[in-house]
């Protein structure tokens, strides 16, 4: 048994100045600093994340696996551009890269397109890792040049074919999604590593939960981005979906997706509808997990190395 | 026999995987933010000694294998297997055949202690110690004074094995083995 950390000093130091980096930013932006809690009534529906449940004073809760609904709520009553740093939970994640408790650094820019949020994230990539800013690619270039597929013109049973030859994993066992998946993670990250910073955008629409979708050379696509260093995803960026009605549509669809798959079905966020419904202001959002970034900017290998108590050390 | 799902691999998990008795040697997990979770999962084939690359989707199960390491004395071999026993007090004897017993044998030394790998109670695998003391029972003359020189020649040990040592070590020196990298290390004074 050992009681000691995972991080060093130096690298406890490492991190301090990281978070005072990420504030400074935001704040010669005039972005403002909230604070929303991280036990919440409800959690979200996305089938892939699982939230972790709690029951405290007669609440019968969830730690929140984002602070997003929380955030959300708070543009809607008018609180202009917000950012957070705190902790997240997501269930049944534990790696080298995760971790079932990690610090996000989410925000959200009021009038911002996807545009000028891909600008102010290479900005902050620029700012904060001390190098150079990222390239800007298409999902679709990615998929195309390193997969070998085209997924909005290759039907799903190609897809689950090339992710198979991938994977080892029999095709019949694949949906749409997960070969998908298979095929970023064995095909397109592999081809990142030593590439720097790269941001990679506009998705299949159904890869998406809560982006707006636009049409983009003669095909709809989300209006999302992720962030990616050397390889390593570290962020998630969208234009935000502003229709109450719409979103009420997708959790539903996620919940039937979750009821198929035999997994729990949390009630749909009533007061985050209820705030939709009373207009969220156009807005783009970000959120980067601060651990990984900590990781790129000190050379690190794995989480424990830049969190005080990983999982295993609890 | 039990089986084990994706979150429980861990390095050194024993499980069956085609038929064939593997060794979990990594497990990534792999998952993107919003995407699927998958175990990228390193394992060694204990019957071919190969290692595959596999992915699975999280909440698979691979069964147990039925795989147990004992500390067991070399007694002796008839020629075709090489008779174990159980250092345990049961005196329980298992016999290795030449696939088991493998590289090994030229180490096995009669009353030394070695790993025996059972899988479904016959042996699958032997491995030495990391190091063993062997005496040199052939090797050219022994050159007075080279001490510092460097410079290696061959020599044969008593179960066979051939290392090279250095210019001044005689027949009859007894000397350790380093048997991961088949090298000397040092000269064993009784």
């Amino acid at each position: 048994m050992s009681w000691q950390p995972g991080a060093t000093p130096g690298m406890l130091h490492a991190r301090a100045a990281l978070l005072r980096d990420l504030r400074g930013f935001f704040e010669a932006r005039g972005v403002l600093e909230v604070q929303t809690p991280v036990l919440g009534r409800h959690t979200v529906t996305e089938p892939a994340i699982e939230s972790l449940p709690v029951n405290a004073n007669g609440l019968s809760g969830w730690l929140q696996t984002s602070p997003e609904y929380f955030m959300k709520r708070l543009l809607a009553a008018g609180s202009g551009s917000i950012y957070q740093i705190g902790p997240v939970f997501r269930a049944d994640e534990q790696g080298r890269r995760h971790n079932p408790e990690f610090t996000l650094l989410e925000w959200y820019r009021v009038g911002f397109r996807l545009e000028a949020l891909v600008d102010e994230v290479a900005d902050l990539v620029r700012e904060a890792l001390h190098g150079p800013g990222p390239h800007v690619v298409e999902y679709r270039d990615l998929m195309r040049d390193h997969a070998g597929v085209d997924p909005w013109s290759d039907d799903d049973g190609v897809l689950a074919a090339r992710a198979s030859a991938t994977s080892g994993i029999a095709a019949a066992q694949l949906d749409r999604g997960e070969a998908l998946d298979l095929l970023m993670s064995g095909c397109v990250e592999p081809a990142l590593v030593g590439k720097g910073p790269v941001i990679i955008q506009h998705y299949p629409p159904d890869q998406c939960a809560l982006a707006t979708v636009a049409e983009v050379g003669g095909v709809r696509v989300a209006r999302r981005f992720e962030l990616y260093l050397d390889g390593i995803e570290v962020g998630n960026a969208y234009e935000e979906l502003l229709d109450a009605a719409t979103q009420r549509a997708r959790f539903e669809a996620d919940n039937e997706r979750r009821r198929a798959a035999g997994q729990p079905t949390p009630e749909p966020d009533p007061k985050l509808l209820a705030a939709l419904e009373a207009g969220l202001p156009p807005c783009s959002g970000m959120a980067i997990g601060v651990d990984r970034l900590l990781m790129h900017r000190t050379g690190a290998t794995s989480l424990d190395e830049v969190m005080a108590f990983s999982l295993d050390r609890l | 026999m039990a089986t084990y799902s994706t979150n429980e691999f861990r390095g050194g998990l024993k499980v069956m995987l085609d038929g064939d008795p593997c060794v979990i040697v990594e497990n990534e997990f792999v998952k993107p933010g919003k995407g699927q979770a998958f175990s990228r999962v390193k394992l060694r084939n204990l019957m071919t000694n190969r290692v595959w690359e596999r992915t699975f989707k999280s909440g698979e199960t691979l069964e147990a294998a039925d795989v147990l390491e004992f500390d067991m004395e070399y007694v002796y071999s008839d020629g075709e297997f090489w008779h174990f026993m159980k250092t345990d007090g049961s005196f329980e004897q298992f016999a290795a055949d030449e696939r088991a017993v493998g590289d090994a044998a030229k180490w096995l030394k009669e009353q030394d202690v070695y790993t025996v790998t059972l899988y479904n109670g016959a042996p699958l695998n032997v491995t030495p110690p990391a190091f063993v003391d062997l005496e040199v029972v052939d090797t050219d003359p022994g050159v007075k004074g080279d001490t510092a020189q460097g410079g290696s020649k061959p020599a044969t040990l008593s179960t066979g094995a051939v290392v090279n040592v250095p210019l001044f070590m005689e027949i009859g020196e007894v000397i350790r083995v380093d048997t991961r990298k088949n090298e000397y290390v040092s000269r064993v004074r009784n």
